[in-house]
């Protein structure tokens, strides 16, 4: 169980990214939506530990995290799937999964885990984690590196983003597996009707509030709402 | 051997004693030991130190170990050993030069080595560069190579220089001839007050001849690096020219590619980037589990494999 209590994240301009977030999150998948630039970021990297929050507690099965490291976090059981993959010269898909894991593991092992997510193995393993991947293989990767890791509280920021319509079919199917098999949280970051889909709960966060929460029955009629709206706007633009 | 000079060994050459089949072993100065194979000649120079190796044509799969130890402090030496690779072979040479000096006096090596890699052939070429000992004495190593590539033949120079040389100027001259192929890939850390200058000249002179010289670099502490690569293209031909370097602490990095076109079809290339560690690529791996320090190696790691 992940609780976030009165946390905001107040840049030094001033400026509210966040204010008085309030969250218990312990379902097994929950999806956080909300427009672009609403904070769905910088609420992940809080909990990841990558940002700390100006106010308010930050509790993992009731222990205050709120100000461990970025180090101390992951080991006390929080993982963090980046929205952007980070990419390193000469570090290969084999020696990252090895780190996530926290000790060396075999072949097989790291077969399984690229296999889980959708890749041929045999091609990845030795690859470098460099400019020669694309987006969607970096995103695999990512994600099979907090499989790897099995911890209790899973992060993924906006996996769907920069992967091309074939890899997402795909994508949808891993994370359908993922949640089958977790014994954790998996939080994601999504804007996609079809992740928001598998989900327990939804949260929609907007104008750096939660303005929402609840099953995909309660919330999703209502984004769709939004998204209809919009296109209205639209035809009414190019009639003009 | 002595167990200074096993270790250095080991460094060097990653043995613990020398290999079936051709080496030269070089101790404080003097030839140690040496063996020819059936396909492969070592001579050694009667006007300056150094040796002849003579690989017979068409010689393929053999490797030949020429490994320099020194051990004695103050030790200063120049050696020239010339290879001569024949027609049509495919083989490895692998150099290295290990110095443990723990006295007050610099130990200095300068291996000048000069490859001439006949029509044809594929050579492999390995060197390592180590240095240790505790004393004040400064470890010093200029080596110069020399390459003469003929038609149709392909080189692959691999350089490491990972601890404990204190001056570094390292001097590589190319010459290619129509078809032919080199390859550099160069790796170097320095830390302390080290000090390490590399200097590429290549000369594409043959029609459909290319190189491809890369060095990856990481500066520590103090340590101050400078790269200068020149590529000239005389011919219808490809050259690439790339230099990466990682810059840490108070250390200082220089980066000079130079690429020359005398040829309406010469196509060369050049690139050069210094930065610190990438923050995100710390995040990364600290959202793995490691601390920044933890963090930090295996990206150098990585980065120098």
């Amino acid at each position: 169980m992940l609780e976030l209590k009165n946390v905001s994240y107040i840049l030094p301009d001033g400026h509210a990214i966040l204010k008085d977030v309030n969250l218990s999150i312990g379902e097994r998948f929950v999806a956080v939506t909300g427009p672009n630039g609403s904070g769905k970021s910088t609420l992940a990297k809080l909990i990841a530990g990558i940002y700390t929050p100006s106010s308010g507690k930050i509790l993992l099965d009731g222990e205050d995290i709120t100000n461990l490291s970025v180090t101390d976090r992951a080991k006390a059981g929080i993982s963090f799937a980046f929205q952007q993959p980070v990419r390193f010269k000469g570090i290969t898909v084999k020696d990252l999964i090895s780190i996530a894991a926290g000790r060396k593991i075999t072949l097989a092992e790291t077969c399984h885990y690229l296999s889980e997510v959708g890749l041929c193995a045999k091609n990845y393993v030795n690859r470098e984690v460099d400019a020669s991947l694309s987006g969607g293989e970096l995103k695999r990767i990512e994600i099979a590196m907090i499989n790897a890791r099995s911890t209790k509280f899973s992060v993924f920021d906006e996996p769907e983003a920069g992967i091309d319509l074939w890899s997402f079919n795909n994508l949808i199917e891993v994370f359908r597996r993922m949640y089958d098999k977790t014994k954790g949280t998996i939080l994601i970051i999504s804007h996609q009707e079809r992740i928001l889909d598998i989900a327990d709960r939804i949260i929609l966060v907007s104008g750096g509030t939660v303005s929402a929460s609840g099953t995909k029955e309660e919330i999703l009629p209502g984004l769709l709402g939004m998204t209809a709206g919009c296109r209205f706007t639209e035809r009414e633009d190019r009639h003009e | 051997m002595n167990k200074i000079e096993q270790r250095l060994l080991e460094q060097v050459a990653d043995l613990h004693e020398m290999p079936e089949g051709a080496y030269s072993l070089r101790i404080n100065g003097a030839l140690a030991s040496k063996r020819d194979s059936a396909h492969i000649q070592i001579v050694k120079k009667e006007d300056k130190p150094g040796i002849d190796i003579y690989i017979a044509p068409g010689t393929k799969n053999e490797s030949v170990h020429i490994p320099v130890l020194l051990a004695e402090t103050g030790l200063k030496e120049t050696v020239y050993n010339d290879f001569h690779v024949g027609e049509d072979c495919d083989v490895t040479i692998v150099a290295g030069c290990g110095i443990h000096n723990c006295g007050v006096q610099d130990s200095e090596h300068s291996g000048i080595h000069t490859f001439y890699v006949e029509r044809g052939a594929k050579l492999k070429y390995v060197e390592k560069h180590y240095g240790e000992g505790d004393g004040n004495g400064k470890r010093v190593m200029n080596p110069t190579t020399e390459v003469y590539l003929g038609p149709d033949s392909y080189m692959e120079m691999e350089t490491t220089q990972i601890k404990g040389v204190d001056s570094t100027i390292r001097t590589t001259n190319a010459k290619l001839e129509a078809g032919s192929t080199l390859i550099i890939h160069e790796k170097i850390m320095t830390h302390g007050d080290q000090f390490a200058k590399t200097d590429f000249h290549v000369e594409l002179n043959g029609e459909g001849c290319g190189t491809h010289v890369v060095s990856r670099s990481v500066a520590k502490d103090r340590s101050r690096q400078t790269f200068l690569s020149h590529v000239s293209g005389n011919a219808p031909c490809s050259g690439h020219t790339e230099c990466d370097a990682i810059i840490m602490d108070d250390a200082k990095v220089t980066a000079l590619p130079q690429i020359e076109a005398n040829h309406v079809d010469a196509s060369l290339i050049h690139e050069a980037a210094i930065g610190k560690i990438a923050g995100e690529q710390l995040i990364k791996l600290m959202t793995l589990g490691l601390t920044e320090k933890e963090a930090e190696e295996e990206i150098i790691n990585g980065f120098l494999r």
